[in-house]
């Protein structure tokens, strides 16, 4: 599903790699968390699964797709295969529940009749059916990060990647949004999670792998955080 | 289903950036009115050259008794250098085209109706007024041809050359014309480049929702149509406006006031409405160009 050979990526402006050599492979429907301090290069990681940015060496492959040589307007389709969740939530302020997460169906064609199925079914996948006409300044960070998960998943992507998605929650909310995640991985969704949440990956015991100044320094199934103490 | 996204997303947009729609809406405006303005003076020029070198002679007035001319010092005209002018005037074919006399008879009828209620009248008597030749070119443009070679010919008391009255009036209007298309240039200019700044500020302001919707896996295509049909929409609305002040103006400050008491021709609404697909068109097809190019700068897809 998601394959690295030997990536490196170096920003323009900045002299030291944020990722260096690394080889990573995801199979279809696993659920890896990606450790790391600030800086690791966790994010870019995520960044470059997407082509949010290119790599400047290696391959990348995902959902079939070898990146580097993917043109420009076929980039959308690879994105729809991909669900996206960020740690300040993005939910557009001046929509409601339910429209932010029809908003992610509408602008991909979905007719309303689609959209009036999957987008109840989704909030309550999610644990927020009866909010749907709430606006996201009236919902707790949890919830608001519930809200961004459905519009992730509404569309049934394939893979599902979260950049720190509980960073802004309080532990107790965060293991909820964890296991909803896993909950969603159980259905056949690969999860892919960028953390430095400690208490959740020693908790959840699935396959961690490490980065440490742009290398990967760890790849274990059923791993803890730590790996030196 | 995916249209009635596309109006709400224009119509949110519109809403939120409705001061700077309003001012694409207006500079395209005045950008039609300077550019109709353009077009429709040089039609003007066109038409009233038209008119005019059909009518324009040079006019040999002929000698008479009362001339004070120097070439006149002789007497008036004798029949034998009237029959001299007349052949050299046929030689000349093909610049000469016609050849009109006016004897004293016809110029003292002419006078009389130009002066009917003038007090001068009565003390002017036919033998007063100079017959004329009346000579009309294939090509006006060569009015010195004859102006050379009758100026000073025995029994021509002058040789007068209504170009010359005309070539100020033409001059000015070319001058006019210019300074109009000079005006358009700059307001074209003004409306790209503030067409370019509404997009940019309503890509701005429209971030999440386009970050949203590449994330997610929407087109360019989808991605991009909403801004540029907020720009269609303004500029088609105001190259509408500026087409109708153009006719209004062309109407009821023409047609209906100067056409009426000046005999000449003058542009019409018909005139306005042929230049009408070369403005809305040309301007829909500008504000397109560079809203896409600015989208291209400066809304990631």
């Amino acid at each position: 599903m998601i394959r690295f050979e030997n990536v490196s990526k170096t920003y323009p402006r900045s002299s030291r790699p944020a990722l260096r050599n690394v080889s990573l492979e995801v199979e279809r429907g696993e659920f890896v968390f990606v450790v790391g301090q600030s800086g690791s290069g966790k994010s870019t990681l995520l960044r470059l699964v997407l082509r949010e940015e290119r790599a400047t060496g290696g391959q990348v492959l995902v959902a079939g797709r070898e990146l580097a040589h993917l043109p420009g307007r076929k980039v959308p389709a690879l994105r729809r295969e991909i669900g996206t969740v960020f740690q300040d939530f993005r939910l557009l302020p001046n929509k409601t529940v339910y429209q932010n997460v029809a908003f992610a169906l509408q602008v991909l064609g979905r007719s309303r009749h689609q959209i009036r199925q999957t987008v109840p079914e989704t909030l309550e996948m999610v644990g927020l059916d009866g909010k749907e006409k709430r606006l996201p300044h009236e919902l707790s960070g949890g919830e608001q990060q519930r809200v961004a998960i459905a519009r992730a998943f509404v569309n049934k992507p394939a893979i599902l990647l979260c950049d720190e998605p509980t960073g802004n929650l309080d532990p107790t909310i965060s293991l909820d949004i964890v296991q909803l995640l896993d909950r969603i991985h159980r259905g056949g969704t690969t999860v892919v999670m960028a953390t430095h949440d400690v208490d959740i990956v020693d908790q959840l015991r699935k396959r961690v792998v490490e980065l440490k100044d742009g290398e990967m320094v760890r790849d274990e199934s059923r791993g803890v955080y730590g790996s030196v103490r | 289903m995916r249209l009635q996204f596309i109006l709400s997303e224009i119509w949110t947009g519109v809403r939120r950036n409705l001061s700077m729609t309003v001012s694409v809406t207006l500079v395209t405006m005045v950008s039609v009115l300077f550019i109709g303005f353009g077009l429709l003076a040089q039609r003007q020029v066109d038409t009233m050259k038209d008119y005019w070198y059909d009518r324009v002679q040079v006019s040999i007035f002929l000698c008479t008794a009362k001339s004070n001319q120097p070439n006149c010092a002789a007497g008036p005209v004798t029949a034998a250098q009237r029959q001299q002018i007349s052949t050299q005037l046929d030689s000349m074919k093909p610049l000469v085209k016609g050849v009109f006399t006016e004897t004293q008879a016809q110029a003292y009828s002419r006078f009389k109706h130009q002066f009917k209620d003038s007090p001068v009248l009565d003390d002017i008597k036919p033998a007063d007024l100079p017959e004329s030749f009346r000579v009309q070119l294939s090509d006006p443009t060569k009015y010195a041809v004859i102006t050379s070679s009758f100026t000073g010919a025995p029994g021509v008391g002058e040789v007068q050359d209504q170009q010359r009255i005309l070539d100020p009036l033409f001059t000015w209007l070319n001058k006019f014309t210019i300074g109009t298309w000079v005006m358009a240039a700059l307001m074209v200019v003004c409306s790209v480049l503030l067409v370019a700044t509404t997009i940019r500020q309503t890509a701005f302001s429209r971030r999440r929702e386009t970050g949203i919707m590449r994330l997610v896996g929407a087109s360019a295509f989808v991605i991009q149509l909403p801004f540029i049909l907020e720009t269609l929409i303004a500029t088609l609305l105001g190259a509408g406006l500026g087409f109708g002040a153009l006719w209004a103006a062309i109407r009821f400050g023409i047609t209906e006031n100067v056409a009426r008491s000046i005999p000449i021709t003058f542009i019409t609404t018909h005139d306005v409405v042929s230049i009408a697909p070369v403005l809305v068109g040309g301007g829909a097809v500008v504000a397109m160009a560079t809203a896409w190019l600015t989208l291209r700068r400066y809304l990631r897809v």
